[in-house]
């Protein structure tokens, strides 16, 4: 007899499920779909193909892409991209959807304001045509992203055609170290299991390290899930949720509220609930983590080393590691913290919220960086929150800029915050891809703290080093 | 979509791990209009210099696979950013059918629902295919969606696999807003119950 009970991402699944078709697709009902500024090509099929959004109920809309991060409405780039968010606000307004636009108090990164304002909530399905989507797994949502054909199926239907994904417990056990931040073991797992190492299956995240996490780490836990090739991640909503969630604008209110928690509490998996894969991590064997290549999964140790290609006997990967090396312009067994930099970057769905920056912050406080800085807070909330906190002060005080909220320097899509051919840039953001921040652009990835510490050094760091304020 | 029942060309082996969609195409050109075609910006950093004159170490530049139809990826192709343009480059280029040991899940969905064949080949095929494609890159294949086999005139013979449904959708040219829209009444059922049970989540509008 095999066990007979269902892990939390089935219990989910199940709830959402409308009908089974032929080939044993299920067809999902989806709670939420958030829409943004890259999104325009969707409501063009829609246009063409003279269909209606079903639910705009259901629906929310916000400009990140390719909002400019200074100079608001008048800070376009060109009139192309301003085109792009004028014509999510005309939809929108067409299709009845609530949109929080430019100058709106709630805009901001779509998967950061998601959370923030509470309508990301434990148990529903949530879509987004980004595929990052999987950060609100963190308030035990399932969620992920979705592709244009996708985006127009869910605005005329609000339902999606999906194959049940494997499930993969990750369980990490221990507390993670003073310096080690969520970031750093999102990128250690990574490196671990490989850039497909997650690929076809869905991450629950377990273990002691997992509940010590804030909501705001377990977002960015979440959110690199995508970057192991998992469908989504998802943490088991507990006490710590409820707290986040209860008071922000969309969270249930009232009888709603109690009757929601009473729900909630029962969104975990069964004890003996079977898993596809689990695997097992310690959490204390985690340090401070940087990529040196062009894919996360190339990650190591700050205090460790450049990896040397002829060390690898798979002869795939030492071709991988050459050229990366090439395109990095890096030298092999050099220690990273030997590696200069020439910009920073703080920001990104994954490192633009408050405890994000009140990190990088600490590390900032009473220094002065050495090379250009860019701190873009993830959502207007945020951006209120951290003024109140009087850290944009502290950053400026540091010589680091202080913007406003978009993807920025992540995606590189605004036509300004890109970073310039050959330049090395320290960054929280999630992919170091080949080009990603701009033409011939190189990427390191890691923490806020991290980062703030490289902008201070102009170099990378290992901010267990320095004091923080 | 465009229906694809067979399909006849020539392969490029691109046979690079973990290539992800800002490699396919950069982020900078998505703002384009559908209408108007991606084929020119396709690989657009690795395929031409920062002049826009073709680099000459790029396999898709090289003369003999100037007219593909089959692309040969590496693991985890089309790894990274959901964007569906990374299909639509590849499509409006010319190629209509990708095989690789595995897809990124985002790529591999919008693939097919844009009637690029994106196929799951593994060992010992897949190595059989690679070495073939090297060897005589001149001679074309043939795919036969309704046998599920893949060929070429110098006796290679491939079966593969595809979902059942997609495979249909696929060679009638089908998109499933309208399937979809045909489970209509089970869609309704369903939503009238979860709003009852999860009314908290339809019932009440945000405090700003």
């Amino acid at each position: 007899m095999g066990s007979s009970g269902k892990t939390l991402i089935d219990k989910v699944w199940d709830a959402h499920t409308i009908t089974t078709g032929e080939g044993g697709d299920a067809l999902l009902f989806v709670d939420r779909h958030l829409v943004h500024d890259g999104s325009f090509q969707a409501f063009e099929q829609l246009v063409a193909e003279q269909r209606t959004v079903r639910r705009p109920d259901c629906t929310i809309s916000t400009v990140d892409h390719y909002v400019p991060t200074a100079g608001g409405r008048s800070g376009f780039v060109d009139k192309d991209l301003e085109q792009m968010v004028l014509s999510l606000e005309e939809s929108s307004r067409t299709w009845n959807i609530t949109h929080f636009g430019l100058g709106d108090q709630h805009q901001g990164i779509v998967h950061v304001i998601g959370p923030e304002l509470g309508i990301t909530q434990p148990g529903i399905l949530i879509v987004c045509g980004d595929s990052h989507t999987s950060t609100h797994g963190a308030l035990g949502a399932f969620s992920f992203g979705i592709g244009s054909s996708e985006v127009a199926h869910v605005l005329a239907t609000q339902t999606l055609w999906q194959k049940r994904p494997k499930t993969m417990r990750v369980n990490v056990n221990g507390t993670l170290p003073i310096g080690v931040t969520s970031k750093d073991l999102a990128l250690y797992i990574i490196s671990k299991i490989g850039a497909s190492g997650a690929t076809g299956h869905a991450i629950e995240y377990t273990g002691d390290a997992i509940a010590d996490l804030s909501m705001e780490a377990r977002m960015t836990l979440c959110n690199m899930a995508i970057e192991a090739g998992s469908k989504t991640a998802i943490v088991p909503p507990d006490s710590k949720t409820f707290k986040y969630l209860h008071g922000r604008p969309f969270s249930p209110r009232g009888q709603a509220w109690h009757d929601a928690v009473s729900y909630w509490e029962t969104l975990k998996s069964d004890a003996d609930a079977p898993y596809d894969h689990s695997i097992n991590f310690e959490a204390t064997e985690v340090a401070p983590t940087v990529t040196w290549g062009t894919s996360p999964q190339d990650a190591v140790a700050v205090t460790g080393r450049i990896p040397n290609p002829d060390d690898e006997p798979d002869q795939k990967r030492r071709e991988h590691i050459r050229q990366a090396l090439a395109y990095m312009n890096l030298v092999p067994n050099a220690p990273m913290t030997e590696v200069a930099v020439d910009r920073v970057f703080i920001g990104s769905c994954t490192n633009s919220r408050v405890e994000d920056l009140e990190a990088a912050a600490r590390v900032a406080k009473g220094r002065k960086a050495v090379v250009p800085a860019l701190v873009v807070p993830g959502s207007q909330a945020v951006k209120r929150l951290a003024e109140a906190k009087g850290l944009d002060k502290i950053f400026l005080q540091a010589g680091f800029e202080w913007r406003d909220p978009g993807c920025s320097m992540c995606v590189a899509m605004n036509g300004l915050d890109v970073v310039p051919a050959g330049q090395r840039c320290a960054s929280t953001s999630n992919r170091n891809f080949v080009g990603r921040q701009g033409r011939g652009a190189r990427t390191h990835l890691m923490s806020p703290a991290m980062a703030a510490a490289a902008a201070i050094c102009g170099h990378i760091t290992d901010v267990r080093d320095i004091t923080w304020n | 979509m465009k229906a694809i029942t067979e399909l006849t060309g020539t392969a490029v082996p691109y046979l690079v791990d973990n290539v992800d969609t800002d490699q396919i195409i950069p982020a900078r050109f998505l703002f384009r209009s559908r209408a108007k075609g991606f084929s020119d910006v396709l690989f657009h950093d690795i395929r031409f210099d920062g002049n826009g004159h073709p680099q000459d170490d790029f396999i898709l530049n090289d003369p003999i696979y100037s007219n593909v139809r089959f692309l040969v990826g590496g693991q985890n192709f089309g790894c990274g950013s959901s964007r569906e343009h990374a299909v639509w480059a590849l499509l409006d280029y010319g190629i209509r059918c990708v095989i690789a040991p595995s897809f990124g899940d985002i790529f591999f969905t919008n693939a097919l629902k844009n009637g690029l064949l994106a196929l799951v080949f593994e060992k010992p095929s897949y190595t059989e295919l690679v070495s073939r494609t090297y060897k005589r890159p001149l001679e074309p294949l043939n795919l036969n969606l309704p046998r599920q086999t893949l060929e070429s005139p110098g006796g290679l013979k491939f079966t593969f696999s595809i979902d059942p449904v997609v495979k249909d959708r696929l060679i009638k040219g089908l998109g499933d807003i309208d399937v979809t829209l045909g489970y209509k009444n089970k869609i309704e059922r369903f939503e009238k119950e979860y709003e009852a049970s999860c009314y908290w989540l339809f019932s009440q509008s945000h405090q700003s």
